[in-house]
């Protein structure tokens, strides 16, 4: 019983240092956003480069849906909804929650291995003592292109699945669905609601993998060791969340 | 204590700190002269570069004052401490370089952050900051490209950009060789004389850095053990000063951590 209380007491105030570094972080936001070159720096280092995962992602989880969907609807003769089967899923579900596990993943790890490293090396105590502010100048620049990135990273997910090169290479060139069919059913089908709740995801996801990834580097331990821990804890956390939160968005969005 | 009339940069009075519960500092009082380099000196693990810190108001003193020109760090918001330390510089014992940057970029990130100066202006000063410690050649190169050494001399070039009033240096001879050694050593020292720079050197080559300073503290087991000019230092009868200036292995500060256990008796206990 006391063992749980102390596992509890500990998470309550790892959550509450958490909330004020998130807090922290925040009220650093309208001076970074002062010196763009730095968060297009990072734009480059954390959007940039996760490019290619997400767009090889986006094609494959495109073609799957095109061909479960197929084979389900082939059931019903309905395959004339295909195109509208592959669009809500991914447009509601597969692009805010794969992306975001994919840039967790991607993009998460490297800034919590990058911030831990720059702490072990002495790096922000070093910009500490020369008055430039670690929070400012290295933290809410990376957490801005977390925030910029993601949504764009899951529109781009959405496309690759749902376009020419992804569901609709196999549903229309490949098992013969017919093109006006396949896009007519989205447009007519798919909500302007439906856009706007698969961004509210994105935007949720991520502030949670930004908070996280750089809460995790900052208060790494600083060694390999915790540098390592920090890393893994980013992704399991970040994973954990993003899931565990699209089930509530979700029902809240619920129609 | 210097004495009372002179000029106090640094003043430190009962300064107590420890990490949990091993004690770091039991009760210090330190002065720092302006304008003067003043050596601290000890054996490693006596918390020197933690005083440092201290100083920098990175970490906070159990109890005790730390003032710098006159305020007590600790007292400080963020804001003021940041203004502060725009008048000290620490030149970490790593060097602690940002690796993403080159050499050049290095030195000119304190210009770029706290002026508005032109970038030919701050070429200027990054450059001439190189060469005093010579290494305007290895400008194009980034930090892990270089030794520890020429590591530690960036971080020396980045430190004095600012032109700092106060500048700490933590081992800064530690990975000379001796010509580099020599060149930094009348480095510090004419950045003493010239811009009348205070400087607070850790270090434990005792012999150069005594050879340059004007006072020096011998700190060991928390407390300051001597203290003085360096004449006084060299001729002090204190058991623990000679040790250490000479580095004899036996007398009062062991060379040994404390263990619980003789090595006799540690040796001849079965493996668990």
């Amino acid at each position: 019983m006391s063992r749980n209380r102390s596992v509890l007491g500990d998470f309550l105030r790892g959550l509450g240092g958490a909330t004020f570094f998130l807090i922290t972080i925040l009220r650093a936001l309208p001076g970074a956003l002062l010196r763009p070159r730095l968060i297009l720096q990072q734009l480059y280092y954390v959007g940039v480069m996760s490019l290619i995962i997400i767009v090889i992602s986006g094609t494959f989880v495109g073609w799957i849906l095109a061909l479960q969907g197929f084979r389900t609807l082939t059931t019903f003769g309905a395959t004339s909804a295909l195109g509208v089967f592959v669009a809500a899923t991914v447009i509601r579900e597969m692009a805010p929650v794969v992306t975001a596990l994919l840039f967790a993943g991607r993009a998460g790890s490297a800034l919590a291995a990058e911030i831990g490293l720059m702490k072990a090396t002495d790096q922000l105590s070093g910009m500490e003592m020369m008055a430039v502010d670690p929070i400012k100048r290295v933290i809410a620049p990376r957490f801005i292109a977390v925030l910029i990135s993601l949504p764009l990273l899951t529109a781009i997910f959405a496309v690759m699945a749902i376009g020419w090169a992804g569901g609709h290479l196999i549903g229309v060139d490949l098992l013969g669905v017919d093109q006006g069919t396949y896009w007519g059913q989205i447009h007519a089908q798919i909500k302007l609601h439906d856009v706007i709740e698969s961004i509210i995801k994105s935007a949720c996801f991520g502030v949670v993998i930004g908070w996280i990834s750089v809460y995790q580097g900052y208060f790494a331990a600083p060694t390999s060791e915790g540098v390592s821990r920090a890393t893994t804890s980013t992704v399991v956390m970040s994973s954990l969340t993003v899931v565990g939160l699209d089930f509530v968005l979700t029902a809240f969005m619920f129609r | 204590m210097i004495s009372p009339d002179s000029d106090i940069h640094v003043r430190v009075r009962g300064l107590r700190f420890s990490f949990g519960s091993r004690v770091i500092y039991d009760g210090v009082d330190l002065d720092i002269a302006r304008g003067k380099i003043t050596a601290i000196l000890g054996p490693s693990g006596t918390g020197k570069t933690t005083l440092l810190r201290l100083i920098g108001g990175q970490w906070r003193p159990k109890s005790g004052t730390i003032e710098v020109d006159g305020v007590n760090v600790n007292k400080l918001s963020r804001n003021q401490l940041f203004e502060l330390r725009k008048r000290m510089s620490l030149l970490f014992q790593s060097g602690a370089l940002l690796t993403d940057l080159t050499v050049f970029e290095n030195v000119a990130f304190p210009l770029r952050e706290h002026t508005d100066l032109p970038e030919a202006m701050i070429r200027d000063l990054v450059l001439m900051n190189l060469e005093a410690v010579g290494l305007r050649g290895a400008r194009d190169l980034y930090p892990e490209q270089i030794s520890g050494g020429m590591s530690r001399r960036v971080a020396m070039a980045r430190a004095i950009a600012l032109e700092p009033a106060l500048i700490m240096f933590d081992e800064p001879f530690t990975g000379q060789d001796p010509i580099s050694m020599g060149v930094l050593i009348r480095l510090v020292s004419s950045l003493n004389k010239a811009q009348g720079l205070t400087s607070i050197i850790v270090s434990h080559d005792v012999k150069e850095v005594l050879s340059i300073s004007d006072y020096a503290y011998v700190i060991s087991g928390g407390k300051v053990l001597d203290h003085g000019t360096p004449e006084a230092i060299r001729a002090s009868r204190s058991e623990y000063a000679q040790q250490f200036l000479h580095g004899r292995p036996d007398g009062p500060v062991p060379f040994h951590y404390k263990s619980a256990k003789s090595y006799s008796d540690d040796l001849l206990e079965p493996a668990k």
